[in-house]
């Protein structure tokens, strides 16, 4: 049975886990030592013991790093026990965040995969288009966020759409880069093979290049998924009246609730963690319709 | 003799060179290859590496350009020829789209050529019936062996029925087991079909016993040395590797080979 368990992925995680909280505990009392020995200085104790001590850096309200058992406490609170509906809700926030990374990863996928088609097809493009994709990237998107969020707003445009574009900025890069090199990894052999039947362009793309493209396609799309939570998260830092995690984050430094920091941190990691993997999954069952070994 | 039946011209090159020019100056891959190849020969070209056969065939293909001379493949230049589809190439490796199923491969031309659906169906049904591949239509190609692999690349290029088949080195990466039973399969096949064949090969043993017509190279540059007809009778099989007159073309295209410094240590 334990045997099993090791063999398997439960206890190898489970341990991994067990380690970080040790040191996550020790950190925080490290951490949070000094604002104690203050609280209990303002309150006139002076003859404190040491488990007085460690109790009380592992239950302040403002922790410099608050334990991961306060953090479970606060998102059980904020996910399970508060109506989806309210404002205090982290399903609520989440959802807010989650609607836009979905379409930033829609309009990042479709734009990425456009251009990547364009690159690889149009010649001229290639030496002219592709700096431009790589120089786009280099622009920190925290700088680029607020002023495309001004923009739009000056054309009416507010919402989920300014979020889900900056999402896109950062989701459409992987998917054209990695989209160029699976549209091109078809080897001399299969393109000559569609030479000696004349194919045309069209036909060599629809039935060469673009199965030969779909593990680059998928590796990309679960990077871009990611980034675009990424973008909608910094997005929202400077859209924060609309909610979502960045707002609670933003929220949550005004104030100085750490663990409402935390835990928003936890349900963004979350999130992305589950659109990873549907991707994932998506992924693997193309693959498998399209005859890899399983 | 074959010859008397009146001989059709499927492929004729006259005075055929190419040149690659490379970083280290040209290479001269085909020098001033004249050869006729007529309807219904199974013609291998025979020499070591670096003699232009694979080259020459990429040119009947249309693959590459000749630099000089002229060649026409079915009384039309290669390029017409090509997009009349008239010809089915089988490569050195099978190269099977992996994401398609063998029927899928096969059906690939088809599909590429506009055939119906039904007709398409039909066609594959006969090809795997043809390289003795029916019931593996729905596998992926790494479920079959290499030598299976290699029968559904000659099924594919056999379905759209064109009357030239191209085969460079087909059988050059598998044992000689394989080799040896799918010789004898190729040349029953050629047998049922009455295809023209281009065969290339460094094999001595699979060109006599496959062809019609011997064509030996000799490399730097790629060059004729020597033109062997063989005339077996077609129901052959590889028992015919044992007699005096299949040693006799054998020691021929041995003695080519070695006049054209192949075997030079």
């Amino acid at each position: 049975m334990l045997n099993a368990l090791w063999q398997g992925k439960t206890l190898p995680v489970l341990a991994v886990c067990a380690v970080l909280a040790v040191f996550w505990y020790a950190g925080s009392v490290w951490l949070n030592a000094d604002m104690q020995r203050d609280a209990f200085a303002n309150a006139g104790k002076t003859d404190f013991t040491m488990a007085e001590l460690i109790e009380g850096t592992w239950s302040q309200e403002r922790p410099k790093l608050p334990t991961p058992g306060q953090i479970l406490v606060e998102l059980n609170k904020t996910v399970l026990d508060t109506a989806p509906t309210s404002k205090r809700s982290l399903v609520y926030h989440g959802s807010v965040t989650v609607s836009a990374t979905l379409l930033g990863f829609l309009i990042g996928s479709v734009l990425g995969m456009g251009l990547a088609v364009l690159v690889v097809h149009v010649k001229s493009l290639d030496r002219s288009l592709m700096p431009w994709v790589v120089a786009s990237q280099t622009i920190p998107i925290i700088a680029l966020a607020p002023m495309i969020v001004v923009i739009m707003n000056q054309f009416d445009i507010t919402g989920l759409v300014p979020k889900a574009v900056i999402a896109a900025y950062l989701s459409f890069f992987p998917v054209t880069v990695g989209m160029v090199k699976g549209l091109r990894s078809p080897d001399p052999l299969q393109l000559d093979l569609m030479r000696t039947y004349s194919a045309d362009r069209s036909q060599i793309f629809m039935k060469l290049r673009v199965p030969a493209s779909m593990p680059f396609l998928f590796a990309s799309l679960k990077v871009a998924v990611a980034a675009s939570l990424v973008g909608t998260v910094v997005a929202e830092l400077t859209k924060s009246e609309d909610g979502g995690f960045g707002a609670r984050l933003l929220a949550g430094s005004y104030y100085g609730q750490t663990i409402q920091i935390w835990s928003a941190l936890f349900a963004a990691a979350a999130c992305a963690w589950v659109l990873v993997t549907l991707v994932g999954i998506a992924d693997r069952l193309v693959t498998r319709a399209m005859g890899a070994r399983p | 003799m074959v010859l008397s039946k009146s001989a059709s011209p499927v492929i004729e090159t006259s005075e055929l060179s190419l040149t690659f020019e490379t970083g280290d100056g040209p290479v001269h891959a085909l020098s001033d290859i004249s050869l006729t190849i007529n309807k219904g020969e199974f013609v291998s070209l025979i020499g070591p590496s670096g003699c232009g056969k694979t080259t020459l065939m990429r040119v009947i293909a249309d693959l590459e350009q000749p630099t000089e001379g002229s060649i026409s493949v079915n009384g039309m230049s290669p390029h017409e020829a090509r997009l009349k589809r008239a010809y089915g190439y089988v490569f050195q490796a099978p190269a099977l789209y992996p994401w398609r199923t063998i029927g899928k491969n096969i059906a690939l031309p088809l599909e590429i050529m506009g055939y119906s659906k039904e007709e398409r169906a039909e066609r594959v049904r006969k090809g795997l019936e043809l390289v003795n591949l029916t019931g593996f239509e729905k596998k992926f190609p790494w479920q079959l062996s290499g030598g299976m692999q290699q029968r559904a690349s000659i099924a594919r290029a056999l379905s759209f029925d064109p009357d030239l088949l191209l085969m460079d080195e087909p059988f050059g990466a598998l044992d000689e087991i394989v080799r040896d039973k799918l010789n004898e399969q190729l040349l029953r096949l050629w047998e049922k079909t009455q295809k023209t064949v281009v065969f290339v090969t460094h094999s001595i043993p699979e060109a006599v016993f496959l062809s019609t017509k011997i064509v030996v190279m000799s490399p730097r540059p790629g060059k004729i040395h020597d033109v062997i007809e063989c005339h077996f009778p077609t129901d052959r099989t590889l028992d015919i590797r044992e007699t005096p007159e299949f040693l006799d073309v054998a020691n021929r295209v041995r003695q080519g080979l070695r006049e054209g410094h192949s075997y030079v240590d």
